[in-house]
């Protein structure tokens, strides 16, 4: 027993001794980071005091952590790539990193994990920034709290917000990105969570997937970007309660589909978008309680488009509900509430007695011919929606939702 | 009635009376409480203010020609023998027949913004970010009323027959509303491999009722979905200027029947 507790005692002592902490500051002995990563042992603490550091090019090679004290500014003055973390457990906390060097040949970051494992960045406000936080192959890491604001103008010389490259289970959390490029960017990354986070004012997408296979994006808001969500060549991607909304513009949407399969989108919300989604070549996606609202298009289907499953939706407002530019109908519709149904319920089942055509004529005469656009709303074109809705013709004729819903569906 | 008495007489001077003599007459009453009807029940089923704005918007460009139009020629007709009673009168023939214009106009443009407004000011109109779709809505609606009256009084003044001028109201109605938009598609449709962007905005400009229609779409923040079809639209719809030009045209749609409605009083045989 006293073995034991000797052999814990040493333990003990021995890690304490092992987890010193290092000042840096300005008058302090050690007075630059990279100075005091070369002094700090592993799992040591390195405390950065407030204050302006000019440096880059940090590498941090060791297991250390981090950890800002009100938020001490590391200036990249434009020069290069900033931190480079290349150990595993590394902990990055409360920095204030800025002016990260702009290039067409390299990627620089603000922050850059490379190989690495367990790391945990966290609180850092990234700013005038190229790249903000790149991942790449790297593993279980924690991305939380963190606040991206850049200044992209042009798609050709910006970069992302967070990126991940052939990395897997990486978690981002409650993030805020806006002005960039791409908000938060998977390539070839699987097994993320992306939560809480708001990505706004983006250049091109607020969320990008490329080839990343079973994610979850949950309870984010992207508002206001070129388009709010592009999930393209990606397998088993669920989208949960997310809000899709003002992503206004020529040829913009809230969420892109591209050969996508198997995802699940269920308790989204798409508001005051051009298109809600686009949708070209996916199949087998469950879409489920989600709420499209105002939207010019809810939803657009580009052909290729088989066995998807659109139940419970709320279809509020908008200028078109679905737009298909074939004849061709192998998606399944059912139990939706469509503001613009005109059916009744005679039975008082909350179910409409005929069934609801979601195609008008006018959105397959708009996908032909797009400056038609100009005569929506206009009276000859009710006459001919209806006319094409007693008899279908140039629409699917078998594309019907069967068992409408009376009242709008809550969750 | 003691015409003497308005020996100098004016433009205004007849505008109010056919102003008086519409506000006596039921029809006015009856549009008035229309409107009034419609924006209540509206309110009262949509619970919102803008989505109550783009239902009327389809209501207003679709019914404010028709009434205008019926409404114009009917007040012709039925004013013809006080119209000869003026004319004999020394009195300019072009202030005769703008007064009476000018009063239908007036009276319907009344019955119109009253009918609608009562109800949306006590929904809390002032209070919401509607007001301007809505103030927009109005003035398109005084603007089609001008439009639609004037063209009602030029088809009453060329044409003799009642029968005939109600026809033909019909007709002028019946063509801008629904089967304009139609040609309008064909058009669209058949010369769709042509860039058409430029074409569709000057086939706009051609009808007060598409026009009108725009303009106020427009406001309702679809210019983006407009804007989806290109750079010519997106730069008309997406700034000021487009707003600009569709006013202008607006009124250049009324100068030019009111200008008919002066030359051809000049010169008809009474």
């Amino acid at each position: 027993m006293k073995q034991v507790i000797t052999v814990l005692l040493f333990v003990f002592v021995t890690n304490a001794n092992l987890a010193q902490s290092i000042e840096v500051c300005k008058t302090c002995p050690i007075s630059t980071l990279k100075d005091g990563i070369a002094q700090a042992k592993d799992f040591d603490t390195i405390i950065v005091k407030k204050g302006l550091y000019k440096e880059y090019n940090i590498s941090v090679n060791k297991p250390v952590k981090i950890i800002g004290i009100d938020y001490p500014v590391i200036d990249g003055e434009l020069k290069g790539e900033i931190i480079t973390v290349i150990s595993d457990n590394v902990t990055i906390d409360g920095l204030n990193i800025i002016n990260v060097g702009n290039s067409y040949i390299e990627d620089y970051a603000a922050l850059r994990i490379k190989n690495s494992k367990h790391f945990l960045i966290q609180n850092l406000i990234l700013e005038k920034l190229f790249f903000g936080i790149y991942i790449e192959k790297s593993r279980d890491g924690k991305i939380f709290h963190n606040k991206i604001i850049g200044e992209a103008i042009e798609e050709y010389n910006s970069g992302n917000g967070i990126q991940l490259w052939y990395s897997k289970n990486i978690h981002i959390e409650h993030n805020f990105v806006q002005r960039v490029r791409d908000g938060i960017y998977l390539e070839f990354s699987d097994d993320c969570l992306i939560k809480n986070n708001v990505s706004a004012l983006n250049v091109r997408y607020g969320l990008h997937f490329m080839f990343s296979n079973d994610d979850t994006y949950e309870d984010n808001i992207f508002e206001n970007n070129g388009a709010g969500v592009a999930v393209m060549f990606s397998r088993r991607i669920k989208m949960y309660r997310n809000i899709f909304k003002e992503n206004w513009g020529t040829a913009s949407y809230g969420l892109l589909l591209k050969e996508i399969n198997d995802g699940q989108i269920e308790g989204n919300t798409f508001s005051n978008n051009t298109i809600g989604i686009n949708v070209e070549g996916s199949n087998r996606i469950n879409y489920k309680n989600n709420t499209f609202e105002n939207n010019g298009w809810a939803i657009k289907v580009k052909g290729a488009c088989y066995a998807n499953i659109f139940t419970e939706n709320n279809f509020l407002y908008n200028s078109f509900d679905i737009a298909y530019n074939s004849k061709v109908n192998d998606n399944e519709f059912d139990k939706n509430y469509w503001s613009s149904y005109t059916g009744y319920d005679l039975d008082k089942n909350g179910i409409g007695d005929i069934p609801y055509r979601p195609v008008k004529l006018f959105s397959y005469i708009v996908n032909r011919t797009p400056e038609t656009i100009i005569l929506l709303r206009s009276m000859f074109i009710d006459i001919i929606d209806f006319s094409e809705k007693v008899s279908p013709v140039f629409t699917p004729d078998d594309l019907l939702d069967n068992n409408p819903k009376m009242q709008r569906l809550t969750w | 009635m003691r015409l003497r008495q308005y020996y100098p007489i004016t433009m205004l001077k007849i505008l109010k009376y056919s102003f008086y003599d519409l506000m006596r007459s039921r029809w006015s009453y009856v549009y008035f409480a229309f409107y009034l009807l419609l924006g209540t029940v509206l309110l009262f089923l949509n619970n919102d203010l803008s989505k109550a704005v783009i239902t009327l918007m389809n209501v207003i460009i679709v019914l404010v020609p028709l009434i205008g139009t019926i409404f114009g020629v009917m007040y012709y007709y039925n004013s013809k023998e006080f119209t000869e009673l003026l004319l004999a009168q020394p009195l300019k023939r072009s202030s005769i027949f703008l007064g009476q214009y000018l009063g239908v106009v007036l009276s319907l443009t009344m019955s119109l913004i009253l009918g609608l407004g009562i109800p949306f000011v006590f929904y809390g109109l002032f209070e919401s970010s509607a007001i301007w779709d809505f103030s927009l809505l109005l003035i398109t609606g005084a603007f089609l009323t001008l439009i639609f009256t004037a063209l009602a009084f030029n088809i009453a003044l060329s044409n003799e027959n009642k029968i005939k001028g109600f026809g033909y109201a019909i007709l002028l109605w019946l063509f801008l509303a629904v089967i304009y938009d139609g040609l309008f598609l064909m058009t669209l449709i058949m010369f769709e491999d042509y860039p058409l962007d430029k074409v569709s905005l000057f086939g706009t400009m051609l009808n007060p009722i598409d026009l009108s229609r725009t303009l106020i779409l427009l406001k309702l923040d679809i210019s983006a979905l407009l804007g989806y079809t290109g750079a010519v639209f997106k730069q008309f719809f997406g700034t000021s200027f487009g707003l600009i030009v569709s006013f202008v045209m607006l009124t250049v749609w009324v100068v030019m029947p009111v200008l008919r409605i002066v030359f051809k009083s000049k010169n008809k045989d009474f």
